[in-house]
């Protein structure tokens, strides 16, 4: 029995097999090889190995996203079987008397330099489709275990660091639990985990010997504990049905009401979600809307800016999936700690008071026209609200609502139907949007505060720098007051306000939030009902 | 030879589905399939080909036929570009 211990993302407990994964590294080697044929036959038969697994991928998808959304593999399938593609491999095996995984990967870069080249965002996605197969043979004829699809039971996936791009690409009913070496707390895996509702750790010094082997991940004292005695097991089992039965307490709210105790306040209940697939756990955990989908995302993912039709899917697909349900979009966000290296945003000395969010998009305005004509589109299939990010003065807001309007009568002229009067919302995150949001209120339908950046800047800490932990205070009085401040001002103006940084969901802080007249609070799906919970049982009358 | 023009009306042009969908329709007749577009040719049976010609909406693309079941193939063909493209 070893153990380690790292930081804890989400406290809870799971027990499984690891699964180690590894990137399949590009660095294939020129190898040459005497017989060709054989060599040839060698990569025929992981060509049939590799289409099994995306044939499997692609049922399984069927089942779980519709037929629609799975074509994607039967679309890589296709790609393996091209006959240009497979002329090219054997063409190199043949003439350079080369090993297959080298004929794989330089077709690979090839046909997906091609598509890269092309002059449509579309196109050059597709480059990735064929990294995609490509990497999926040259583990197979490496006999590397890097296909999630083809495993039967799920696991502890225990890796150096998870991109966003590899993390959206998983089977998320394969995972147990995540544990990595590095990351933190606010990346994407942790996101994805909160969501998931499943354990994570990070800083674990992680060893490629622990393959295939039994282990528990304690998300409560942060450990993972490598092939644990029966006690111990036992013992966490034991846990496990605690946190069961919580679960299935809670499940009883599902469809209840957020109303107080004594019956005298009612609020709205959203979660935040980072992606089109978040959806089913917002749904899942019954929050009664979208407060925040950070579209980011999108951006995040794609090798270019996303072109609108690529924004107005997903914006659609998420205003579908949740039916009449408000869905509150936050344009880009992009900067500071989130980095597309497509916008060549540079270096900066101070980048969180630097070149982002709101700031990129009034100083680009086509990539934040192209946004706005994809969500005013998408507003035609759901409730979608637009919020904006980072704001600090009513010139922007002023500036944002006029090309709004002019991007409402661009589509109008184009015949394209929107919602008219859709609702426009700005985030409070900067002590200025505090002091000015009784100008603000009157601008805009509502107010939704970022606490975690208003935190950072009413007390002038960096959040990402550990050695400020202690000086680092969620609860400090000077954002609880701004917090009053934000409600009475907003509420004057005739704007609703609600919160949708981490603090929402502080069940420490539930029957504060609720005494100071919040009207909305937008939580991790997963929080909705410990916090429908504590709404309930919280009295705010004397 | 049969051939016939078809202005595309998809918004994304000819994507991987469509373009996939009719790999496997061109694999249903014996005769030679092929795809013409802005001065770039492609066997309708090849499916990065057809990606790699970057046919987008608007685009005006002629696709013929040459073989036993050219008129079958064509008839096919009109259908399936009304229906998907």
């Amino acid at each position: 029995m070893e153990r380690y211990t790292g930081k804890s993302i989400f406290k809870k407990v799971a027990i499984g097999r690891i699964f180690f994964y590894e990137k399949v590294e590009y660095t294939v080697k020129r190898e040459k090889v005497e017989d060709v044929e054989a060599e040839i036959k060698r990569f025929d038969a992981a060509k049939v190995v590799a289409i099994s697994q995306l044939d499997r991928i692609y049922q399984k998808a069927v089942k779980e996203v519709g037929e629609d959304n799975a074509e994607v593999f039967e679309v890589h399938k296709m790609m393996m079987d091209d006959e240009d593609y497979l002329d090219s491999i054997y063409n190199i095996i043949r003439e350079e008397k080369v090993c297959a995984e080298y004929a794989v990967a330089t077709t690979g870069d090839n046909f997906a330099a091609m598509f890269a080249s092309m002059d449509d965002a579309y196109m050059q996605a597709r480059a990735a489709d064929i990294k995609d197969i490509s990497e999926r043979l040259v583990a197979v004829l490496m006999g590397r275990d890097t296909d999630m699809g083809a495993l039967d039971e799920p696991v502890i996936l225990v890796a150096d660091d998870l991109a966003p791009s590899e993390t959206v690409q998983m089977d998320k009913s394969k995972l147990l639990a995540f544990v990595t070496e590095h990351g933190s707390s606010n990346s994407h895996t942790a996101i994805l985990a909160r969501t998931m509702n499943i354990p994570a750790l990070i800083g674990i010094p992680i060893q490629k010997e622990w393959k295939g082997r039994m282990a528990v991940v304690d998300g409560y004292s942060g450990t993972i504990t490598i092939d644990p005695d029966e006690a111990y097991v036992a013992e966490m089992r034991k846990t496990m049905e605690e946190d069961e039965k919580k679960r299935l307490m809670l499940e009883q709210l599902k469809g209840k009401e957020t109303v107080t105790a004594d019956g005298k306040k009612s609020i709205h209940l959203y979660a935040n979600i980072g992606g089109v697939e978040d959806t089913a756990a917002a749904l899942a955990n019954d929050a009664e809307g979208i407060g925040l989908f950070r579209s980011e995302f999108l951006y995040l993912q794609s090798e270019d800016f996303p072109t609108e039709e690529v924004q107005f899917q997903a914006y659609k697909q998420v205003a579908q999936n949740m039916g009449g349900k408000k869905v509150i979009i936050r344009t880009l966000d992009l900067g500071a700690d989130k980095q597309a290296a497509y916008f060549n945003l540079g270096q900066e000395d101070n980048p969180a008071l630097g070149y982002r969010a709101i700031r990129i998009c009034l100083t680009q305005q086509e990539i934040f026209r192209t946004q706005l004509r994809a969500l005013l589109r998408a507003s035609a299939f759901g409730n979608i609200s637009i919020m904006f990010p980072m704001i600090i003065s009513l010139e922007e807001v002023k500036e944002i609502k006029s090309i709004l309007e002019s991007v409402k009568d661009e589509l109008r002229e184009e015949g394209i139907s929107f919602k008219e009067d859709i609702e426009i919302g700005v985030m409070i995150e900067t002590p200025a949007a505090v002091f000015i949001s009784e100008e603000l209120g009157k601008e805009v339908d509502f107010f939704s505060v970022g606490t975690n950046d208003l935190t950072q800047y009413t007390l002038a800490i960096d959040r990402q720098n550990p050695k400020l932990d202690k000086f680092y205070n969620p609860h400090h009085p000077a954002v609880l007051r701004a917090l009053q401040m934000i409600i009475d001002n907003g509420h004057k103006g005739g704007a609703w306000v609600g919160i949708c940084g981490e603090l929402g969901a502080d069940l420490e802080l539930t029957e504060t939030f609720l005494k100071m007249g919040i009207d909305e609070l937008s939580v991790s799906p997963t929080f909705v009902l410990p916090v429908r919970d504590k709404v309930r049982k919280t009295v705010i009358s004397e | 030879m049969k051939s016939f023009s078809y202005v595309i009306k998809d918004e994304i042009g000819i994507h991987a589905r469509p373009a996939g969908l009719l790999v496997k329709e061109a694999k249903n007749f014996e005769s030679t399939i092929t795809l013409e577009c802005k001065g770039k040719k492609a066997a309708a049976g090849r499916l990065m080909a057809i990606m790699g010609m970057g046919v987008k909406t608007g685009d005006e693309v002629t696709v013929s036929a040459e073989g036993a079941d050219e008129d079958a193939a064509i008839a096919a063909f009109q259908k399936f570009f009304e229906e998907n493209l």
